[in-house]
């Protein structure tokens, strides 16, 4: 058995262990933990499949930077609140297990039927990988890519925009008048928590 | 090198586990979690094929989503804070604010 | 050293003010976060007008594709762009007024305005998938915070569920474009409709992967059974917000459908319809079912614009010329009508804490007569009753869909419509028929009145004579490859 077979048989299990103890525990805690080795073993993947500067990033940016910001907020909100226990709308669970399991019977069939046919690019993947992965991927992002590249710009402006006018607002910026507003306040008159309304995807809140 | 079906009924695998985590958990920041999960998934579809058609692009696309992932975490954290606030500063034992 | 891109900026010209535009009013609310709004509200207005012009100085241009491939230069996105800047114009008037009512300002909401534009501007010209998420995304992500604008708890609770409902939808929507990818070796909306009807391609996983870009648009257009968001966003979300997402985020997502289905996977549209028409009668019939049993207006509107999308997708089982044209009718009359109804619930539900349930409505016409007639033409156009633009819109989608053989779907659809009809008539009847109870809390401002008028003429006059933009909308939808 070549050696990246037996990588791949030891992390993929290992991936999918992690997948599910992320959507099975009722911790926050634990299911970010879960999360982050989830993303170790994604990171392993880019490797073996010849994508070594996305292993980097995989690690930087995943597992490093948005992980770390789940477990801010986490903590932030308090540690033991986790899962409540229960279900959001009766039969939730059954329901999702039964979409997730079609899903992948959907896949497994067009994977099995669809692989094979698609025409490959003649040579190794090295051939496209002139001086290096990052170099190559830097020759296709900045050339083919660019004006999408231009597009991630606006739209990490829009994300740290969004972001900075949602969290600003208690300082000084919550003037008294708004606080009165938000006194009266009242989940009923929005109907948003009205049990039994048609369409409520969330349970009601006490 | 490894086979592309094993590897594309891997990502099947995590994606659909995201599938049932968004929809069956009660928990805002658990839900956003699940959402990567599937992300993730899209990540390991994409590199796979661009493994084995011999392209730079999957990468490249890959790249894209790692960065459009942040920012909707990053935002999607400032909006559960800001739930977070609005029910606190009504009543704070009403505070259920992980559950939608 | 790599060879340098051609930057063809020109061809992106309309996003391009649209995006200008939004940073420059971004600054500016950066430092005049609690200044006067007017200065905000005409220089979006200025901007949108700037982007309107740019996309008719396109309108001759030669069919194209610029930006290596990544954006298409053709008349569908001039006039997407043209009814995305239309809708964003009333958006903003109804937002300036909406805040400068409870003085309660926002100046960050223009720059947001404007960012959500261009993204749709830019979804409506995409020629890659991989442009068309990153605009799907931009136009949620500055939507998920319009919605929250108020920090109010309703709206606050509303783009929680937008947002997390959306960010499921993208993760299907990448998972399609990596499918197609897989498929063709290409996400260029030309390379997947040339790769799939030659022998380069894989059917099977072009058919999921295509299967699942309707999963991720439909999330967006709020199709059934993606429709889960749609009343508590529409109902929490401030009134102007609602106005311009349920009408700009149809008019752009349902043209970069038009480019994903009816070209890139225009082979498989064999396979497709199908799938596409269940999609369509699911919505028109629960839209309209469950419409009938909401006692607020808002929510109501909700499962009407449900009801609605699936009307619009009935247009894409025929995948030919007077398809796209019917389609574009239906979204420039919908989203006229979507808007203008909006913003009259906007005046009368009074103020921020927003009051929209039926006793609302209650003897409207005895009270308010002018905002009750506007009203009453908005929802007689949306239930498709002559002589308004719904009704003509109706005709052409179901004529597109009879063309095609799907006549069962046309059926469904004319009940589907008699259904709507009766619960749109019930409003108007409350406004007209029933004693006003409570004390009047509508919004007594003349301009408001006068703004909603024009979508309210537009209504009548392309309900009269469609034939003033039909000719323009059949160029449009000649799509060149």
């Amino acid at each position: 058995m070549p050696l990246d077979n037996v990588v791949f048989w030891v992390f993929a299990p290992l991936s999918v262990a992690t997948a599910i103890g992320m959507i099975v525990v009722r911790n926050a805690v634990h299911a970010a933990l879960f999360l982050v080795v989830n993303f170790f073993t994604i990171a392993v993947m880019y490797l073996l499949l010849d994508a070594p500067f996305l292993f980097a990033v995989q690690i930087v940016v995943y597992a490093g930077a948005i992980m770390v910001l789940f477990l801010f907020v986490i903590m932030l909100l308090g540690v033991d609140r986790g899962d409540a226990p229960g279900e959001r709308l009766l039969g939730q669970r059954t329901t999702a297990v039964i979409l997730a399991v079609a899903i992948v019977a959907e896949l497994a069939t067009a994977i099995r039927a669809g692989i094979g046919f698609t025409t490959r690019a003649p040579g190794g993947f090295d051939a496209v990988n002139p001086g290096g992965n990052p170099s190559a991927l830097a020759d296709v992002l900045f050339r083919d890519y660019f004006f999408p590249f231009e597009v991630t710009s606006i739209l990490l402006i829009v994300a740290a925009v969004a972001a900075m006018v949602l969290a600003l607002r208690r300082s000084k910026s919550l003037s008294q008048r708004e606080i009165e507003t938000h006194a009266g306040d009242d989940l009923e008159a929005y109907g948003l928590a009205a049990p039994g309304a048609p369409g409520t995807v969330g349970e009601p809140s006490r | 090198m490894i086979r592309l079906p094993l590897v594309l009924m891997f990502s099947a695998l995590l994606f659909s586990a995201g599938v049932y985590g968004v929809l069956a958990r009660r928990n805002a920041v658990m839900v956003l979690m699940a959402i990567e999960l599937m992300l993730n998934a899209v990540n390991v579809n994409l590199v796979a094929f661009s493994s084995s058609l011999h392209q730079m692009s999957g990468q490249v696309f890959a790249l894209f989503i790692i960065a459009v992932a942040a920012a909707e975490v990053g935002i999607g954290l400032a909006i559960v804070i800001l739930l977070f606030r609005t029910r606190e500063s009504i009543n704070v034992d009403e505070v259920n604010l992980l559950k939608w | 050293m790599i060879d340098a891109p051609r930057v063809e900026l020109w061809a992106i010209l309309p996003v391009l003010m649209l995006f200008g535009g939004g940073l420059i009013a971004l600054l500016a609310s950066g430092f005049a976060r609690r200044a006067a709004q007017a200065p905000f509200a005409l220089f979006t207005l200025a901007a949108l007008a700037a982007a309107a012009a740019s996309a008719l100085w396109l309108w001759n241009r030669e069919t194209t594709t610029a930006l290596e491939g990544m954006v298409s230069i053709d008349r569908l996105a001039v006039v997407a762009t043209l009814a995305l800047c239309g809708i964003g114009a009333f958006g903003a008037y109804l937002g300036f007024h909406y805040f400068e009512r409870d003085d309660f300002r926002r100046n960050e909401f223009y720059a947001l305005l404007l960012f959500a534009l261009g993204g749709m501007a830019l979804l409506v010209a995409a020629a890659d998938l991989i442009v068309v998420f990153l605009a799907v995304e931009v136009l949620s992500l500055a939507l998920y915070v319009m919605t929250a604008l108020t920090f109010r708890r309703g709206p606050t609770e509303a783009a929680m569920k937008y947002f997390l409902l959306g960010a499921f939808a993208s993760a299907f929507l990448l998972y399609g474009v990596a499918m197609s990818y897989g498929a063709s070796a290409t996400t260029s909306v030309q390379g997947l409709a040339r790769a799939l009807t030659g022998v380069g391609g894989s059917q099977p996983l072009a058919l999921v992967g295509a299967l699942l870009l309707v999963v991720g648009l439909g999330f967006k257009v709020s199709l059934v059974p993606f429709h889960m968001w749609t009343p508590d966003v529409y109902q929490g979300a401030p009134s102007p917000v609602t106005a311009f997402m349920s009408a700009a985020t149809k008019v752009a997502v349902f043209v970069a459908m038009v480019r994903v289905l009816d070209v890139a996977f225009g082979s498989l549209a064999w396979d497709l319809a199908p799938a596409i028409a269940v999609l369509s009668a699911g919505s028109m019939i629960l839209g309209s079912v469950l419409a009938i049993a909401q006692r607020d207006v808002k929510r109501m509107l909700a499962y009407s614009s449900v009801a609605q999308a699936g009307f619009i997708l009935s247009s894409f089982v025929s995948p030919e010329r007077e398809g796209i044209a019917a389609a574009l009718f239906y979204l420039i009359s919908y989203s006229a009508a979507v808007v203008g109804a909006f913003g009259v619930v906007m005046l009368i539900s009074g103020g921020i804490r927003e009051q929209t349930g039926f006793e609302r409505f209650r003897g409207l016409g005895r009270r308010q007569p002018v905002l009750a007639a506007l009203l009453s033409v908005f929802l007689l156009s949306l239930a498709g009753i002559p002589p308004t633009a719904g009704f003509v819109a109706k005709v052409l989608v179901f004529g597109a869909a009879t063309s095609a053989g799907y006549w069962p779907l046309v059926l469904i659809g004319a009940l589907a419509s008699v259904a709507g009809a009766f619960f749109y008539l019930r409003v108007i009847a409350l406004m007209a028929m029933q004693e006003p109870r409570g004390v009047d809390i509508a919004d007594p401002s003349p301009l408001p009145r006068l703004v909603l008028a024009v979508p309210a003429v537009t209504v009548v006059v392309l309900g009269i004579v469609p034939g003033v933009i039909v000719p323009l909308l059949q160029e449009a939808g000649v799509l060149t490859w």
